[in-house]
C-alpha cells in the first residue's frame, strides 16, 4: 500500500513538474482579441480586428515577440453584441488575458465592473465610459488617448473657431441611439449652458440606421448651423447620403472618429466632398512600422486583409494604433515590474505608465502617426487631443492640428460623473493617486 | 397648456406655414411607404404558401444585393450580373423546397418557422464567407438606374425629388402590382390560396405543393432582389440592410399577413404616417419616435381588426 502511495505521488510530482516546465517553455503574453467581423457592423470591425492582429503579428515575427515573450492572441467574435462580449470574455479571462480591448462601448459597460474582480484591464481606446478616464475611480479602465467628452470638446471649440464662434449657434447632433450615441449628450448639455449655443438631438435607432429621412427631414426643418454625428456602421453612409441630399453644407458636418473611415465615405464618394471628422492617427501606409506589418504579415499571407490596400485605410491604422498602444504598455509593465511574462495587474500600471512619446512613436517606426498619449494614475483617458480630417471627393486629407479638449471643463465635469457612478456601488475598488 | 397646443395646433401651423415642406414629408413618406410594401410583399408571399413568417427574407435580401454587387466587382456586366443573380435566387428557392420544405409537409408552423430561422443564419455565414464583412456600393448607374435630383418650386418653397427615390417608388409599384395581379388571377395564385389554406386538401386536388412553394420563394427572392438594390442605393450594401426587414413587421400587423393588398395600404399607412409623426409630434417625445410608432398605428388598427386591415378572418371550429 505504501509502496502504492509513495508511487502515486512520485507519478503527480513528475506529472506536475512537466506541467511547470511545459508552461514555462509554452511563456507568451496573452492578449485576447475581442472582434466582430460579422453582423451589422462588420464593415467597421474587420478593419480594426486586421489591424490590430497584424501589428501583433508582426512584433512576433520581426522581434520574436515583446523582449523575446512571443504574443498570443485568439480572437472571439462579438458581432457587437453586449451579451456575446461578455461570453467572450468569460471563455478567454482564465487563460491569462492581460488587457481586453472590447470595441464596443456596450461590452465595455458590462466589463469595467468585472475587471477590478479579475485584476484584468480594460482598454476602451477613444471610446467606451469617458467617467473612466478619472483613474482614481476607476483604476482598471482605461480610454486613451481622448474620451467621448474629450472629442466632443474639441469638436465644439473648433466650431467655435469659425463663422465668428459658436454663441447664439444651433447644433444639430444626430447620433445611434444606443449607450455609444448618448455617451457625451451630458457634456453637449453642459458646454451648451455654458457656451450659449442651442442643441437640437437626433436619435437613430439599429433598425432605422439605413432610414433616415425622418432624421434628415427634422435636420433640414430646424436648420442647424453645424451637424455634429456620433455614428457607426451603415449609420454613417445612410447619414452622409441624406445630409447631400437635403443639400446640408459638407463642410458644416462634422463625425467623431467613427464616422469617418474609408468605407463610410467611398459609397457616397464626391456627394461627401467637404464632409469632416475627428481623427487619432494618421492614415496611410508609409511608415516603417506599417512597412514591416506590409513585409512580416501582409505579404506572407499571414494577415486576414482581403487586399493589400486595406492597410493603411482609417480603421485598419485605428487597430494598430491601438496593438501600438497595448504593445508599450506591456513593454512599460515589463520594465517597471522586472518580469518578462508579466500579469493583469502588472498591465494596468503600464498603461498607467504608458508613453507614447512623438520620439516613441519615431523610435517605434510611427513619426507623426499620432499625437502623444502620457498615462497617469489620475488620468486614464489622457485628454489627448484629436484632429480633424476632410473629405475630398477621393480620400481623406488631414486638415489641422491637434484641438485640444478643453481639459478644466471636461475634467470637472467627468470627476463629477465618476463619483456618481460609484455612488450607488459600495465597496467598488478606488485608488488614491499621489 | 404649452404641451395640448403644441399636440393639437403647432404642428398644423407649421404644416400651413411651409407647405413646401409638408410635400416634402409626403413624397418621403410615400417613398417609404412603397418600399416598405415591397419588404412586406417578401413576407406575405411566403406565409400565404405556407403559413409561415419567413424569419430569412432579411438576409435574403442582403446575399441578393451582395451576389449582386459581388458578382459585378468579379469583372461580370451589370445587367448579366443580374440576370445571374435571378438565376441564383430560382436555384436557392428550388433548394429551399428540396432541402427544407418538403421534409417538412405538415408539420406544425412553428417547426418551419424554426427552420426560416436555420435559413437565416445558414445565408449570414454562407454570404460572410464568400463576400466577407466589407460595406458595398450598389451598381445604381451600372443598371441604368437614375441618380442625382430635380428641385420643384412649390408653393413659395422647394421639393427636392432624388431620382433613385423616384425610381424606387415607380419600380416598387409595379412590382407590387405584377405579383399582386399574378397571384390573384393566374392558376398558380388560385393554387397559391388553396396551398395556404390546407397543404393536404391542395395535395388532394392535384396541386404540386414543392412546385408552388419553389414558386413562392422564388418571387420572394425577386422581391428581396429588388429590395436589396432599393436599399442599397438608398444607403450600402452590408449585413446591416437585414434590419431594414425589420420595418415590415408593423406593415404585417396592420395590413394583414396574407394579404397582397393589406402590405401595399399597410405601407403607405405606416410610411406617411411615421414621416408625419416624426416631423410634426417627434420633438415632443425627444425625437427618435419612428421606431415605435409603426407598431403604435399597427396596434391601434388591431384594436378594430384583429386579423388586420385586409387579413383572413380566424374563425375555427370549437
Amino acid at each position: 500500500m505504501f509502496k502504492k502511495i509513495t508511487m502515486g505521488a512520485v507519478a503527480v510530482t513528475l506529472a506536475a513538474t512537466l506541467q511547470v516546465t511545459s508552461a514555462s517553455a509554452g511563456e507568451s503574453l496573452y492578449v485576447p482579441q475581442l472582434s466582430y467581423r460579422t453582423g451589422p457592423f462588420a464593415a467597421g470591425g474587420t478593419p480594426i480586428a486586421n489591424g490590430f492582429g497584424d501589428y501583433l503579428a508582426m512584433i512576433n515575427a520581426r522581434d520574436g515577440g515583446i523582449n523575446g515573450v512571443p504574443i498570443k492572441t485568439d480572437e472571439c467574435e462579438t458581432g457587437y453584441n453586449s451579451q456575446k462580449g461578455v461570453e467572450c470574455y468569460e471563455a478567454t479571462k482564465g487563460k491569462g488575458a492581460l488587457v481586453y480591448n472590447p470595441y464596443s462601448t456596450g461590452i465595455t459597460l458590462q466589463l469595467i465592473p468585472k475587471a477590478p474582480v479579475d485584476k484584468i484591464p480594460v482598454f476602451s481606446m477613444g471610446y467606451g465610459l469617458s467617467a473612466a478616464a478619472v483613474g482614481e475611480k476607476f483604476p482598471w479602465t482605461f480610454n486613451y488617448p481622448a474620451t467621448y467628452w474629450d472629442q466632443m470638446s474639441s469638436i465644439i471649440k473648433f466650431i467655435d473657431s469659425q463663422d465668428g464662434g459658436i454663441k447664439g449657434k444651433k447644433i444639430g447632433f444626430i447620433y445611434l441611439d444606443v449607450g455609444y450615441g448618448r455617451e457625451p449628450i451630458p457634456l453637449l448639455d453642459i458646454l451648451s449652458k455654458k457656451m450659449g449655443f442651442k442643441v437640437v438631438k437626433f436619435p437613430v435607432g439599429v433598425k432605422e440606421m439605413q432610414s433616415q429621412s425622418s432624421q434628415w427631414l427634422n435636420v433640414r426643418k430646424e436648420r442647424p448651423d453645424w451637424m455634429i454625428m456620433w455614428g457607426w456602421g451603415a449609420m454613417n453612409t445612410t447619414a452622409i447620403k441624406e445630409a447631400a441630399k437635403i443639400r446640408y453644407p459638407m463642410d458644416h458636418f462634422i463625425g467623431n472618429w467613427w464616422s469617418g473611415a474609408d468605407v463610410d465615405l467611398r459609397p457616397v464618394g464626391a456627394a461627401a466632398k467637404g464632409y469632416r471628422s475627428a481623427n487619432m492617427a494618421a492614415s496611410g501606409a508609409d511608415f516603417p512600422a506599417i512597412q514591416d506589418v506590409l513585409k512580416y504579415v501582409v505579404d506572407k499571407g499571414k494577415s486576414q486583409v482581403k487586399d493589400r490596400s486595406e492597410v493603411g485605410t482609417v480603421l485598419y491604422n485605428r487597430g494598430l494604433y491601438n496593438a501600438v498602444a497595448v504593445v508599450e504598455a506591456i513593454r512599460a509593465a515589463q520594465k517597471l515590474t522586472g518580469k518578462k511574462v508579466i500579469d493583469g495587474s502588472d498591465m494596468r500600471l503600464g498603461f498607467e505608465n504608458l508613453d507614447l512619446s512623438a520620439e516613441r512613436m519615431k523610435e517605434i517606426g510611427l513619426p507623426n502617426f499620432a499625437l502623444p498619449i502620457k498615462g497617469s494614475c489620475k488620468n486614464h483617458g489622457s485628454g489627448g487631443a484629436i484632429f480633424l480630417q476632410q473629405w475630398d471627393g477621393k480620400k481623406w486629407v488631414r486638415t489641422s492640428d491637434g484641438i485640444t479638449p478643453m481639459t478644466d471643463l471636461v475634467r470637472a465635469a467627468l470627476v463629477k460623473a465618476a463619483d456618481k457612478y460609484v455612488a450607488d456601488k459600495p465597496g467598488w475598488q478606488t485608488q488614491t493617486c499621489k | 397648456m404649452d404641451f395640448l397646443y403644441s399636440v393639437f395646433i403647432g404642428p398644423f401651423i407649421d404644416m400651413a406655414s411651409a407647405p413646401d415642406f409638408l410635400l416634402q414629408v409626403l413624397w418621403e413618406g410615400f417613398v417609404a411607404g412603397t418600399l416598405y410594401s415591397l419588404i412586406a410583399l417578401g413576407f406575405v408571399l411566403i406565409f400565404k404558401a405556407s403559413g409561415v413568417f419567413n424569419f430569412a427574407q432579411g438576409i435574403m435580401a442582403v446575399f441578393a444585393a451582395l451576389t449582386l454587387v459581388g458578382l459585378y466587382e468579379a469583372g461580370v456586366p451589370a445587367y448579366l450580373a443580374l440576370l445571374i443573380t435571378i438565376g441564383i435566387m430560382a436555384l436557392l428557392a428550388v433548394g429551399v423546397e428540396r432541402l427544407i420544405l418538403r421534409h417538412m409537409v405538415n408539420q406544425d408552423e412553428i417547426i418551419l418557422f424554426m427552420a426560416t430561422i436555420g435559413l437565416s443564419y445558414f445565408l449570414i455565414g454562407l454570404g460572410e464567407l464568400i463576400f466577407g464583412g466589407e460595406t458595398k456600393s450598389m451598381i445604381t448607374e451600372q443598371l441604368g438606374l437614375p441618380t442625382g435630383s430635380t428641385t420643384v418650386d412649390v408653393a413659395g418653397g422647394i421639393v427636392i425629388l432624388q431620382h433613385i427615390d423616384i425610381a424606387a417608388a415607380v419600380i416598387a409599384v409595379i412590382m407590387v402590382v405584377a405579383l399582386a395581379v399574378f397571384f390573384n388571377i393566374t392558376r398558380i395564385g388560385r393554387a397559391l390560396r388553396a396551398v395556404a389554406d390546407d397543404h393536404q386538401a391542395a395535395l388532394s386536388v392535384g396541386i404540386s405543393l414543392n412546385q408552388i412553394w419553389a414558386i413562392v420563394w422564388f418571387a420572394a427572392g425577386i422581391v428581396a432582389l429588388a429590395t436589396g438594390i432599393m436599399w442599397g442605393a438608398r444607403s450600402d450594401v452590408s449585413f446591416a440592410l437585414q434590419i431594414v426587414a425589420l420595418k415590415a413587421l408593423p406593415v404585417l400587423m396592420l395590413g394583414g399577413f396574407t394579404s397582397i393588398p393589406g402590405a401595399i395600404v399597410g405601407g403607405l399607412i405606416v410610411g406617411f404616417g411615421e414621416k408625419l409623426f416624426e416631423v410634426y409630434w417627434g420633438g415632443l417625445m425627444g425625437g427618435g419616435v419612428e421606431g415605435w410608432f409603426a407598431y403604435v398605428i399597427a396596434l391601434i388598427f388591431l384594436l378594430f381588426r384583429p386579423q388586420g386591415l385586409f387579413g383572413d378572418k380566424i374563425i375555427e371550429r370549437v
